[in-house]
């Protein structure tokens, strides 16, 4: 254990004066993912807001065939505006996102209290525009359907005849559930900083030692392989766990600014929240600081390293990505697979569900298992005669 | 003392060491000599452990490598052919790290390290921060931290390389100094010059076998030629890969 604290110490101690190590790990790594989330999550959520609350601009082709339609919009918030000459046009260019037309016949159908139609130009795949299209639309549909039931009631009907079902719509999802969808990205930025965290010192430790030919003269030391291994991976954790802290506290400092209550959630990021993740995250950041040595190990250079490393990147972002995909039920095995545990854990801890310390000591056995065995791995390939030879 | 029996060591189909056997004695400087590829390094690298060799033993004080690496170890101070250094340390503080790996206490390590920089003149370097260092300081450098343990057997493998005629100079004088306190002196070179000027004893490999195990004396003799140049070229058969 000696010899491999005297190995970690040394690392730990010539990669504090690499300049670019510890901007990476210290700056880089831990504040650059949340403060780019934070920005984005920031501005989709501002947008939202303004889009809401904002008055809705509806240019308006042939508005004096239906001056009480008009009125009725405007009442609602709607910003009457002249249509542009081809509205068609207009629309696909993007120069409008949605006008509205009311054909000449309008005022004759209604009066007649036939179907009387108007034309909402608008293009789907402008994503911009959705909000301001269903905006519209709903105003349109309620004016519509208000005119009907006066129109029966006219008639001595009770409207309830033409709506034999109502929905009632009883959403369920609490506050903390409705931003946890937004957040889903959020326990891959952990992971991420904890791999850029430690990368630095996985290829400096390995494939760097053999490049700069060093590692054959600290071979010859009486010394195992394994214990020599545990100290330099011991070195590359304490990077990642590192980068990891500093980036679960920028997090959870920058998440108090974000604006979420005002689209009815909120966020459980205190220090239970803070605590908790790096409990779980803890195995996790040894599974990606061994895997990443075992990479570099098998490089023969930094350069041949870094390309590596950089391809097992895309490693975290898997578990990610399917649940994102595929919208699984949260089940207990899941807690059991390194990577998928930690995603539904943090997921949930920040959504404020329940986690039961079964589950997270699920979480926290799994991973640290897998890191054993990673571990190993990485001992075989460390004891093999070709590893130390930098030629 | 290290003996050698009978070693080998192949490469897929190439036999890079094919029955190599020798003993380099205490007090003694023994040069191991040949031609480029001649598989002086890889007998080295079977000498000092980082290498398992196919069949064959190496015995160290008496102490098998195959069976006590680790002890072996400890009682070989080995100048590599690989003898980077780590650039954001100091020469002392690359020293240090090999002293404490070597499991030495602080008080040891401190006297060992004064003695080996004012031995090897390093003084005016010892805290610099190695990044820019002359081929002859690294190579002060990995010596020092090679022998910082003050071991009995000492391995380099071609000390002299790439170093200029002044860094020679010294050396091969530190190499007399170190047969003089009575250690155990083998190192590899292809330079016969340098070989002949030092060695007690001379071992000369070519193709991984020994063709040759004598003084330098007996060498010119056995061969009947006044040089120990001709020497050479006779008993490896060729002027290849050799160099004055």
């Amino acid at each position: 254990m000696k010899s491999s604290l005297i190995v970690f110490w040394k690392e730990i101690r010539e990669n504090l004066r690499d300049r670019r190590t510890v901007i990476n790990t210290l700056l880089t790594g831990p504040l650059f993912a949340p403060l780019v989330f934070v920005l984005i999550i920031n501005t989709a959520v501002t947008r939202e807001i303004d889009k809401a609350e904002q008055p809705l601009p509806v240019p308006v082709a042939g508005a004096a065939n239906a001056p009480n339609l008009i009125a009725e919009l405007k009442q609602h918030g709607a910003l009457i505006k002249d249509a542009p000459a081809d509205p068609e046009h207009a629309v696909r260019e993007g120069d409008a996102d949605l006008v509205l037309r009311i054909p000449a016949d309008y005022a004759d159908a209604w009066r007649k209290g036939e179907s009387a139609q108007v034309e909402l130009i608008y293009d789907q795949s402008q994503r911009d525009a959705q909000a301001s299209v269903s905006r519209l639309e709903s105003l349109l549909e309620s004016y519509g359907q208000r005119t009907g039931a006066l129109r029966l009631i006219a008639r001595g009907i009770s409207p309830a005849v033409t709506r034999p079902l109502v929905v009632a719509a009883r959403d369920q999802s609490t506050a903390q559930a409705r931003s946890g969808t937004m957040f889903g990205m959020l326990p891959y930025f952990f992971i991420l900083g904890a791999f850029i965290g430690g990368m630095a010192l996985a290829i400096d430790t390995t494939a760097g030692e053999r490049e700069r030919q060093s590692l054959e003269p600290l071979l010859v030391n009486p010394v195992s392989r394994g214990k020599i291994l545990i100290g330099k991976l011991g070195a590359t954790s304490a990077f990642a766990v590192t980068t990891l802290l500093l980036s679960i506290i920028a997090f959870s400092i920058a998440g108090q600014f974000l604006p979420v209550e005002k689209l009815g959630m909120s966020l459980e990021i205190g220090p239970r929240f803070a605590l908790l993740t790096l409990f779980v995250m803890l195995p996790l950041v040894v599974v990606l600081a061994t895997l990443q040595t075992l990479a570099a190990a098998f490089a023969k250079s930094f350069r041949e390293a870094q390309t590596y490393l950089s391809l097992l990147m895309f490693v975290p972002v898997i578990p990610t990505l399917l649940m994102s995909v595929f919208p699984l039920k949260t089940q207990t095995w899941m807690y059991a697979v390194p990577l998928m545990g930690q995603q539904v854990a943090i997921m949930r801890l920040m959504r404020g569900d329940p986690v039961t310390p079964a589950q997270f000591g699920l979480c926290f056995a799994c991973s640290a298992v897998a890191a054993f065995f990673i571990y190993l791995i990485t001992a075989q390939v460390y004891r093999s005669e070709r590893l130390a030879i930098s030629a | 003392m290290i003996e050698v029996k009978d070693l080998r060591k192949a490469f897929g189909a190439v036999k890079a060491v094919d029955g190599v056997s020798f003993v380099a004695r205490d007090g003694e400087i023994t040069g191991l000599l040949g031609p480029n590829g001649a598989g002086k390094t890889t007998t080295l690298r079977m000498l000092y452990t980082l290498m398992r060799p196919d069949a064959g033993h190496v015995l160290v004080d008496g102490i098998d490598a195959a069976v006590d690496p680790l002890a072996v170890r400890r009682r070989l101070g080995v100048l590599p052919d690989a003898r980077g250094l780590y650039k954001r340390l100091s020469a002392r503080e690359n020293i240090e790290y090999f002293a404490r790996l070597q499991g030495l206490d602080a008080p040891t390590r401190r006297s060992r390290i004064d003695a080996l920089i004012a031995a090897l003149d390093m003084a005016d370097i010892a805290d610099r921060h190695t990044e820019g260092f002359s081929q002859g300081q690294r190579v002060k450098t990995a010596i020092a931290r090679a022998l910082v343990h003050d071991p009995r057997n000492v391995i380099l493998d071609e000390p002299t390389n790439g170093l200029d005629v002044m860094a020679t100079r010294s050396m091969r004088a530190f190499m007399r100094k170190l047969k003089d306190d009575g250690r155990c002196v083998l190192f590899s070179s292809h330079i016969m010059q340098e070989v002949g000027a030092l060695c007690d004893r001379i071992v000369v490999i070519a193709h991984g076998r020994v063709v040759a195990d004598e003084s330098p004396d007996a060498l010119r003799a056995q061969t009947g030629t006044a040089s120990l140049e001709d020497a050479f070229v006779k008993i490896i058969g060729s002027e290849e890969g050799l160099a004055a």
